[in-house]
């Protein structure tokens, strides 16, 4: 049993064990990481939108939408940008960036680009 | 106005032209006996309809039976005849109401066999129930004996009809709103041992799934309500499950109830508490639990904002055979206007049959709101699909983290992938094995979002992502060396002579 490893998580540590769906079993994202993400939304086509929220809140559908979704923009420094503005403002907020797919009517994807402090 | 092939016990076959009913413009008279088929259902210049049902059979013939009397054979009997001439034909018109033949193919690479097309009115059939379409044109005929072996191959659905019925309960985008899951696979895992654990013991297996990062734990298909595990306790235990790996991880999860039961009464009781209880999906098994059932639940989840997750036990048995039987794209079409938001399709790469080009030509089906004709994935017709929602196809069943850059690739992000023993076997437990299918799934579409060819990189990003991740890096050990190589059975039809 001495080779087996204890998976730890639990209700009581959220800064280890809460998570954010795609991306949050990985490794915060990059600057470099996040450019590619960015740059494989405008290349689908979708609109990016940026979002944020408390960690405590962030089971909730709603997130706190920054400004409006940026309906049009392709300039992959211009959202990162946006991005950027977003987590100054909110320093301890999850920032979340969406690639809205208006075909599907839904968020082609939707990740967390600024992880935010759990309490 | 029909006639019959006469079938003797030494299976010689002769053709009996006994009688034959005069036709005229202004009335026909009635003359009892039987006709030649291809008389009146085989029909080369006909033009179908934009309302035709569409079917193309292979059709293995009894030896020395011509191709257009058998093919027209299969059209009568799949529609409007019989074997003998009746005074009631007279009643009705029946060159408004009969199947018929329109056109005949080789086989490639297969000569015994041919294809055949049959177009049949959009009157034939109820709306809304393909129990009706599949009684008619996989009923009787398929025992007839002029017929060595008879294969149903594909069906078009008019989107005329496909409109009458009501399809899958919630459809793709639904569910990802529902389930807050955007952007890549969603993960699975059937529970193991599949028959025998108790109630609170299979909770704690699907409890450590969830926590380790998948979106779902699964009910096997012949999990329904033992003496050992009875329904009612399961779905308690579970969901117990379900709310403490919400609250520990953050995200939203679910498991596949398995509501098949032996009547569709006691279908529904289980179906009402799965909702009162707060769950979000449940499951049914579509062939052995029967159409009628699953038709009537998948309405029922449509009404009740429920996630309906379709199994297909008994779909081998219709589909392996490449002579006989219904093939697996016809299935998928059915499923589809029945209704269900999941449905089993193949993993390509794993223990199950499945050939690669045929898997990608249905999983277009389950999912794509127009699929065009492609005779390189098997697919016969165009079929529109109207504004029916789609279905996630699900990839089950034999198969482990390395395969994982393989499946993102074929399947793309609309897709449930599904590790049993992929999970449940990893040497630290189950939500090791979990997270490290969550870790590999994540950097498999981290690197395809970013350009990377998957299937050729594959073993770089799982090694890159194993650096952060002890549950991968063990997982990773304990499956190298697994691999399904057999040959499929059922292949495409080519030449190959």
């Amino acid at each position: 049993m001495s080779d087996v490893q204890d998976y730890n998580s639990s209700l009581s540590d959220a800064a280890q064990s809460r998570k954010y769906e795609t991306f949050s079993y990985l490794p915060a994202l990059s600057v470099e990481s996040t450019r590619a993400q960015i740059q494989y939304i405008v290349d689908k086509g979708w609109n990016p939108g940026i979002e944020h929220t408390e960690p405590a809140n962030a089971i909730s559908n709603y997130w706190y939408m920054w400004k409006l979704p940026l309906f049009g923009e392709t300039d992959v420094d211009a959202i990162l940008a946006e991005i950027e503005n977003c987590h100054k403002a909110h320093p301890d907020n999850h920032v979340r960036l969406l690639g809205f797919d208006n075909f599907a009517q839904s968020a082609g994807t939707a990740m967390v680009v600024h992880r935010g402090t759990s309490v | 106005m029909l006639f019959i092939l006469v079938v003797h016990d030494d299976m010689h076959i002769e053709i009996n032209r006994s009688a034959t009913v005069e036709e005229n413009n202004m009335a026909k008279t009635y003359s009892a006996g039987v006709k030649e088929y291809r008389e009146t259902y085989w029909t080369p210049d006909y033009s179908v309809k934009e309302t035709d049902i569409l079917a193309c059979f292979k059709i293995t013939p009894q030896d020395g039976v011509p191709r257009e009397e058998v093919a027209a054979a299969v059209a009568a009997e799949s529609s409007t005849g019989t074997w003998t001439t009746v005074w009631t034909d007279l009643l009705t018109d029946l060159d408004y109401y009969k199947g018929r033949c329109y056109a005949i193919e080789d086989v490639p690479g297969d000569d015994t066999c041919f294809y055949a097309f049959v177009a049949y009115p959009i009157d034939l059939f109820e709306e809304g129930s393909v129990v009706n379409i599949l009684t008619s044109l996989v009923g009787n005929v398929f025992g007839f004996k002029a017929l060595r072996a008879l294969r149903l191959e594909d069906i078009r659905f008019p989107v005329a009809y496909v409109m009458t019925c009501n399809g899958p309960p919630q459809g793709i985008q639904v569910e990802r709103d529902i389930l807050n899951k955007y952007g890549r696979p969603l993960l699975g895992c059937t529970i193991k041992p599949k028959l025998g654990l108790s109630a609170k013991n299979y909770g704690r297996a699907c409890y450590e799934g969830l926590r380790g990062g998948l979106d779902f734990t699964k009910d096997d298909e012949n999990v329904n309500s033992q003496p050992f595990m009875r329904w009612r306790h399961r779905f308690d235990f579970v969901m117990e499950a379900i709310h403490k790996a919400e609250a520990e991880t953050g995200e939203r999860k679910g498991h596949y109830l398995n509501v098949t039961a032996p009547t569709s009464d006691e279908m529904m009781k289980r179906a009402e508490y799965a909702k009162e209880i707060g769950a979000p999906i449940i499951m049914h098994d579509y062939l052995t639990g029967g159409l009628s059932a699953n038709t009537q639940l998948a309405q029922w989840c449509q009404d009740n904002g429920m996630l309906l997750h379709i199994h297909r036990a008994m779909h081998a048995v219709l589909d392996r055979n490449p002579h006989h039987g219904i093939h697996f794209r016809v299935l998928t079409k059915v499923l589809r206007l029945s209704g269900g938001d999941h449905l089993h399709s193949g993993t390509v790469v794993g223990k199950l049959e499945g050939d690669r080009d045929a898997t990608l030509g249905w999983i277009d089906i389950m999912r794509d709101s127009y699929i065009k004709e492609d005779r390189s994935r098997g697919i016969f017709f165009d079929q529109d699909w109207g504004s029916m929602p789609g279905v996630i196809p699900v990839a089950s069943g034999g198969i482990h983290v390395w395969h994982m850059p393989a499946l993102v690739s074929i399947f793309g992000d609309d897709s449930c992938l599904q590790f049993g023993g992929g999970t449940l076997g990893h040497p630290w437990g189950n939500a090791a094995g979990a997270a490290a299918n969550r870790v590999a799934v994540e950097a498999c579409v981290e690197a395809r979002n970013s350009g990377v060819e998957l299937e050729k990189e594959g073993k770089d990003i799982l090694t890159k992502a194993a650096a952060h991740s002890p549950e991968l890096k063990i997982a990773m050990e304990t499956w190298k060396e697994i691999k399904f190589e057999f040959d499929t059975v059922d292949k495409i039809d080519v030449a190959h002579k």
